[in-house]
C-alpha cells in the first residue's frame, strides 16, 4: 500500500469508530468562504490559510479546519443533541517549518448537547482516549474555563479584566498587560502626556480617517480611569500564576482547585465543573490517576477553546505534532450562531501521525 | 560554469552597486543600448553579470538561478519564508537605507506604542464592527512582527504605492512602510510608533543556499569575497 493509501484507510478506520459511537457523517466543502474564518481569527489565519478568490464567492479558503464548518451545518439545521464525524483534508501553510506538510487528513468527531456539558467533555475524551489507546501516547489535559472565570473574578476594572480576557491566547501579552495592572511593570511610555488637560488642544494636525475626535477622547478617559485604578492585588496575581503553573495528575488537581477556590470564589462554578468531568472520565474508565493536567494547556492554540481540553502526543517523538486535539467551544456556537448558542466539544484526529506514532489500536 | 551575479537593473540602486564594485576593484558595465538589459564583469574571471528587478532578485536567489545577488534585506525577509535557509547573508553594503516603519495618525495623541495599537483595534473593531486596517505590501514581515508583539484585531489590505495616502482616503487607519526621512509621512499627518522599525533595510550581497555550487564557482566566491574584503 503506498503511504497515501495507507493513510486514507487509516481514516476510514477512524471514522468508521466514531460513527459506531452514534455520530453522522458530515461533509463539508474544501473550498470556504474567508470572511467568517477571518473574522474569527484575523491575519493569524490569514498567515496559515491558503486564500484564493472565486469570481462569485469572492475570497475563499482551502478548509483549514472542520470545526467551523461543522458549527455553521450544524446550526443552519441540525437536530439536537446531535454527533458528527467527518473524514478530510485540512491545508496549512507552514511558514515556519518546511518540514511540516501543509495537507493533511483529519478526523474528527463533535458533540452538541447542552444536557450535561461534564459528562459530554468526559464522552468525547473518553472515545478519544479508546481509539488511541493501543498507541502509547502521553494525554494531557487542561481547562480555560477555570483561567476565564479567574480572571472575571480580579478585583479590578471591567477593561482590566475584558483586555486580559482578549490575550488569555497570546501568553506573553497577557503576562506583560498582568505585570502592568498588577504595578509591577511601569506604565508604557506616552501615558503621563495624557492624565491631565486636553491632550487634543495642541493638536498642530488635521484628524483623519474612521477613528474620530469621540473614539480618541473615549480612550484618554478609559487610560485615565486606569491611571487612576489600584493594582490588582498581589495575593490574587499569585493565585492566578499559581493557576496557569499547575501540573498535577487530574484525580490530585480536583482537590487542589477547591483549596485555591477558597481565597478566588469567582472560580468556584469552573471548578465544579472540573470535578464533575473527572468523576464523569472516571466512570467511563479513564485512569485519572495518571491523567496530566496543566493548568495553562491550550493558551496557545487558535482562540475558540473555552473549557476543557486535551491532546494526544507520541512521546517517543517530540518532532511530531500532537496526534489528537480538542476541547470545548462553546463561545465558538455563540459567535457563530448569531444569537443562538449550544454547548460543543470535539476533537480531531491525524491519522498520519497515528501511524507514524506506530499506532494500530 | 560561470557564477552569476543578479543586480538590480535601473536606478540609483543599480548606480550605487555598481559604484560599491568598483570601489573594490570590480567593474561592471551594462553593455548594448540602454534598454537591453545585459552587463558584462571586469576585474575579476569566472562572474556572470544578470540585470534583474530588485523585487524579483529574492525570488531568483532561492530558486537557486542566480548564485549572487544584491537587494535590500526587507525584500528577502518579505518575499522569502524561512529565508536563512534560502540565502546567505554576505555582506550589508551600506546604502539604500530604509526603515519599516508603523505609523497611525498623528492626531492619535493616544497612540504611542505597540500597546496602545493593540488597545485600540480591539476598541475599533467594537466600535465599527470590522478590523483597524493596516495599508502594507509588506505583508509578511508586519503579520510576524505583530504576531510575536501580541497585537490583535487587526487586518492587513495591500497598498503598492501611496501607502501614505490611504489613512486620508479612509481605506486604511494605519500605514507600514519603507521610510528614509520620514518627510512623506509627516506630509501625511502620520507619526511612527515608537519601539524601532519593523526592520532596518539595506542593500545587501546576498549568496544562494540553493544555487548549484560548482568546485570551480567555489573558487570564484573565494576570489570575489577576497576582493571585496569580506570574511568568512
Amino acid at each position: 500500500m503506498t503511504e497515501t493509501a495507507a493513510i486514507r484507510a487509516e481514516a476510514a478506520r477512524l471514522l468508521a469508530l466514531f460513527e459506531g459511537q452514534g455520530a453522522q457523517v458530515a461533509e463539508t466543502s474544501v473550498l470556504q468562504p474567508a470572511e467568517t474564518l477571518l473574522d474569527l481569527y484575523g491575519e493569524d489565519i490569514r498567515a496559515r490559510a491558503y486564500v484564493t478568490t472565486d469570481p462569485h464567492m469572492g475570497e475563499a479558503m482551502l478548509r483549514p479546519d472542520f470545526t467551523v464548518p461543522v458549527v455553521q451545518m450544524h446550526m443552519a439545521d441540525g437536530a439536537e443533541p446531535a454527533r458528527y464525524t467527518y473524514a478530510g483534508e485540512v491545508f496549512r501553510k507552514q511558514e515556519d517549518d518546511a518540514r511540516r506538510a501543509p495537507e493533511y487528513m483529519q478526523v474528527g468527531y463533535e458533540v452538541f448537547d447542552r444536557s450535561d456539558p461534564a459528562a459530554s467533555d468526559a464522552e468525547v475524551f473518553a472515545v478519544f482516549s479508546d481509539i488511541l489507546g493501543g498507541a502509547g501516547l502521553r494525554a494531557a489535559t487542561g481547562d480555560l474555563g477555570i483561567l476565564l472565570a479567574a480572571v472575571r473574578g480580579l478585583t479590578t476594572t471591567e477593561r482590566r479584566k475584558a483586555a486580559l480576557l482578549r490575550h488569555l491566547w497570546r501568553p506573553r501579552r497577557f503576562r506583560a498587560l498582568l505585570d502592568r495592572f498588577s504595578g509591577r511593570a511601569p506604565q508604557p511610555e506616552g501615558r503621563a502626556a495624557l492624565a491631565t488637560g486636553d491632550p487634543l488642544a495642541d493638536l498642530d494636525a488635521p484628524i483623519i480617517g474612521l477613528r474620530g475626535r469621540a473614539e480618541i477622547e473615549e480612550r484618554i478617559e478609559a487610560l485615565r480611569e486606569d491611571m487612576a485604578a489600584p493594582p490588582i492585588p498581589e495575593p490574587e496575581v499569585a493565585l492566578l500564576n499559581d493557576l496557569m503553573s499547575l501540573r498535577e495528575t487530574v484525580s490530585n488537581v480536583c482537590e487542589h482547585l477547591r483549596d485555591l477556590a477558597v481565597d478566588l470564589p469567582a472560580i468556584g462554578d469552573a471548578v465544579d465543573r472540573f470535578c464533575a468531568r473527572a468523576s464523569a472520565l472516571a466512570a467511563h474508565g479513564v485512569d485519572i490517576d495518571a491523567l496530566d493536567f496543566e493548568g495553562s494547556f491550550g493558551r496557545t492554540t487558535l482562540e475558540y477553546y473555552d473549557g476543557f481540553v486535551f491532546g494526544f502526543y507520541a512521546a517517543a517523538r517530540p518532532d511530531l505534532p500532537p496526534v489528537a486535539t480538542g476541547g470545548r467551544y462553546d463561545a465558538l456556537t455563540r459567535v457563530l450562531g448569531r444569537g443562538s448558542e449550544i454547548p460543543a466539544v470535539g476533537g480531531v484526529i491525524r491519522p498520519e501521525l497515528l501511524l507514524a506514532a506506530g499506532g494500530k489500536a | 560554469m560561470t557564477v552569476k551575479l543578479g543586480v538590480p537593473s535601473k536606478g540609483r540602486l543599480m548606480e550605487k552597486t555598481f559604484d560599491w564594485f568598483a570601489d573594490r576593484g570590480v567593474t561592471l558595465t551594462r553593455t548594448g543600448s540602454d534598454r537591453e538589459y545585459a552587463g558584462a564583469v571586469h576585474g575579476i574571471d569566472g562572474i556572470e553579470l544578470v540585470l534583474l528587478s530588485a523585487g524579483e532578485i529574492p525570488r531568483e536567489l532561492a530558486a537557486g538561478r542566480i548564485h549572487l545577488g544584491v537587494t535590500g534585506s526587507d525584500l528577502v525577509r518579505e518575499k522569502l519564508g524561512l529565508w536563512e535557509e534560502k540565502v546567505g547573508e554576505l555582506t550589508p553594503m551600506g546604502f539604500g537605507h530604509a526603515d519599516l516603519v508603523i505609523a497611525v495618525p498623528k492626531a492619535w495623541v493616544d497612540v504611542t506604542t505597540l500597546d496602545d495599537l493593540d488597545a485600540v483595534a480591539a476598541a475599533f473593531r467594537r466600535h465599527h464592527g470590522f478590523r483597524l486596517r493596516i495599508a502594507t505590501k509588506y505583508h509578511r514581515l508586519i503579520r510576524d512582527y505583530l504576531r510575536d508583539h501580541g497585537v490583535a484585531d487587526y487586518q492587513l489590505v495591500d497598498s503598492q504605492g501611496a501607502t501614505e495616502g490611504t489613512v486620508k482616503n479612509e481605506t486604511a487607519e494605519a500605514i507600514a512602510d519603507i521610510t528614509s526621512t520620514g518627510e512623506t509621512l509627516r506630509a501625511n499627518h502620520l507619526k511612527i510608533l515608537s519601539g524601532g522599525p519593523v526592520h532596518r533595510s539595506q542593500a545587501t550581497l546576498f549568496k544562494s543556499r540553493k544555487a548549484d555550487w560548482t568546485k570551480e564557482d567555489r573558487y570564484t566566491l573565494a576570489a570575489l569575497k577576497d576582493r571585496l574584503g569580506i570574511e568568512d
